[in-house]
């Protein structure tokens, strides 16, 4: 059984996709249950997974019985085995906090909404755990379509910025697969580790480079590095809150894991950074991505949005820490690909919960927030301090990390960069602090008594919101361990 | 200009697709309607298609089907030489019904956003919002 553990990764959420869908003609009170379910069971399985990774080292199961490099391999190491379990974590958190809003806002599409969800977590899990470089373009359409319709299913503008996303989407998955065809002309193979194993062969190849090139191009569309990232805003912000919490924290870190995976352990890294001038403008890029998402940030109005332009700076910080290319940048890269998961993940369901209450979440009517709601803001502000990278939440190491790579490398801009990042994080959280914590709430002003009364979002919502604010501390404790057990153990010894 | 000609000639394939994939880049991006969006998008689509295709081929190269005898006649002497590359056929099947998908997931999206606004120029969809907003 447990050798079988990384194909039912993905078998279960894809079967019980099609269960629960089935399932919405039958009895439609069965389909959530079913969901949770399915999902706790893939959890169990990523933990069980990342347990054997850490115990015995990586994991390298073939489908089907079939032997690389003809049949498809899913390969579980120590860089996606963490991945793996967040994600599941992720998606089961926001299941469970997603619950009234699905129960409202989709009740006779239940079972489709739920199918849907459980497919686009199937295509997350898969695009992390294949080791076959075509595999993961078909997971990553699988995701991405899944994707476009969660978003699509939102009212007034989510149908509009669905298209616009898909349209990027589309760009961006062509010119993986395209990249991925110069790899097979180079190459003549398309098992990552064979690839791996034929690259230094072909340093100087300027076939591989372009297929290089177009891969990374590829996966930038995809995970909305500026300037590519016009998408993002829209998408995010106008989905429904059930979509949007399980999107916005899942789709970019999956991207960026993509990324890490092609460039490490495809091109290997002696090939990757081969090319000062190229890492040297991928950097440069992801300066301004994180310079121009904070100021983006500041400008906004609204809580999900100002949340979506954070999300574009984040986006900068592991680009940018990756393409360091050196120990402290890709390991701080890495790191932050969980950290921000969590992160992103508190902030869209805290953001959720507010909006159940107040239908609205302008910052005028944030007013008196923090009496109002107490546990939520609770969670908000865990998950602000980890934004702004204050220890001991997790925030902070990864940043650590980030923070060393520049100055290891000497990319005095990217430091820069981080800094003014985070102070203006500070300065976008403390604001919202100010409006819910100080602003007297509106209809207080009447009867000048105790403040607003206490009207929480149901339990539901509170539960996971605050186990995902506790997880946020518990990342920052355990950071030293997950960096020393797995993503160290991840990185290739051509690093320096 | 002599050195040219045979460049493209010998690399024909290879400039189909780039022109195809710029036309369909193109009119996603400059194209007003949003069917011409997704029809544009298909072209693009299909260019990598083509790409794929044509890098399979060899020169003599025949079908990748062994033909012989049911008493195993054929399975005497395969040159793999003699045969087209069928894997990036086989690639492409998938990514042709990835492509369906898509097209189908986006005129879906474009007849939500039809019966939302009652137009597909884009034009027309981005005034009536910023009417909305204007209210």
């Amino acid at each position: 059984m447990t050798q079988h553990f990384p194909a039912l990764l993905i078998i279960i959420p894809l079967l019980s996709a099609l269960i629960v869908s089935a399932m919405g003609w039958i009895d439609r009170r069965w389909c959530f249950p079913l969901a949770g379910a399915s999902l706790a069971g893939a959890l169990a399985v990523s933990v069980g997974l990342c347990a054997q990774v850490m115990a015995a080292g990586p994991i390298v199961y073939k489908m089907a019985g079939w032997r690389p490099p003809i049949g498809i391999v899913y390969v579980i190491d120590y860089l996606n085995a963490p991945v793996l379990v967040v994600i599941l974590s992720v998606a089961l958190l926001n299941l469970i906090s997603a619950k009234t809003w699905i129960e409202r806002d989709f009740a006779e599409k239940l079972s489709a909404y739920l199918g849907l969800y459980l497919l686009f977590l199937a295509g997350m899990v898969g695009i992390v755990a294949t080791g076959d470089a075509f595999n993961l373009y078909v997971l990553l359409e699988i995701g991405s379509l899944t994707g476009y319709a969660l978003i699509g299913l939102g009212k007034e503008r989510a149908p509009l910025s669905s298209l616009n996303y898909l349209f990027m989407g589309t760009i961006g998955a062509s010119f993986y697969l395209l990249g991925i065809g110069y790899i097979y002309i180079a190459t003549g193979t398309l098992n990552m580790a064979d690839i791996a194993r034929i690259v230094p062969t072909l340093a100087g190849s300027g076939t591989l480079f372009l297929a290089l090139v177009i891969c990374m191009a590829g996966l930038f569309v995809k995970m909305a590095l500026f300037p590519m990232h016009g998408w993002l805003p829209n998408a995010y912000s106008n989905a429904p809150s059930a979509s949007a919490g399980l999107i916005a924290p899942l789709t970019t870190k999956v991207m960026i894991y993509a990324m890490v995976r092609v460039g490490l352990t495809v091109f290997t890294p002696e090939f990757t950074f081969s090319r000062a001038l190229l890492s040297e403008a991928i950097v440069w890029l992801a300066v301004a991505a994180i310079v121009t998402g904070s100021l983006l940030a500041l400008m906004q109005r609204r809580l999900s949005r100002m949340l979506t332009y954070i999300i574009v700076a984040e986006v900068g910080y592991m680009v940018g820490g990756f393409w360091l290319g050196n120990k402290a940048g890709v390991t701080g890269a890495t790191l932050h690909i969980i950290n921000d998961a969590a992160m992103t993940l508190t902030l869209f369901m805290a953001v959720s919960a507010i909006i159940w209450k107040l239908g609205s979440d302008r910052f005028e009517d944030l007013q008196g927030l923090f009496g109002k709601m107490p546990f939520t803001m609770t969670g908000f502000v865990l998950a602000a301090l980890a934004v702004i990278g204050i220890p001991p939440t997790c925030g902070f190491f990864s940043k650590w990390y980030l923070i060393t790579g520049g100055i290891h490398a000497g990319q005095w801009a990217f430091v820069a960069a981080l800094l003014f990042s985070s102070l203006v994080n500070a300065v976008l959280f403390f604001r919202i602090f100010e409006i819910a914590f100080f602003e007297p709430f509106a209809e207080g002003h009447g009867h000048h008594d105790h403040g607003p009364a206490l009207s929480e979002a149901p339990v539901t919502m509170v539960v996971p919101l605050l186990l995902a604010a506790l997880s946020l501390i518990a990342l920052g404790l355990y950071s030293g361990d997950i960096v020393t057990k797995l993503i160290q153990l991840a990185i290739p010894a051509g690093i320096a | 200009m002599t050195d040219l000609l045979p460049l493209l000639a010998a690399k024909y394939n290879y400039w189909i697709y780039t022109i195809l994939m710029m036309v369909g880049l193109y009119a996603m991006i400059a194209k007003n309607n949003l069917v011409k969006k997704i029809i544009g998008m298909n072209i693009f689509q299909t260019a990598i298609i083509l790409f794929y295709v044509s890098i399979a081929y060899k020169k003599g190269g025949t079908l990748p089907i062994i033909m012989g005898d049911a008493h195993g006649g054929g399975h005497a002497a395969v040159h793999a030489a003699d045969y087209i590359n069928p894997l990036p056929h086989c690639l492409m099947l998938t990514a042709i019904v990835v492509s369906v998908a898509t097209l189908g997931v986006a005129l879906a999206l474009a007849i939500k956003i039809f019966r939302q606004y009652g137009t597909l120029e884009e034009d027309d969809i981005n005034h009536q919002i910023r009417m909305q907003a204007g209210q």
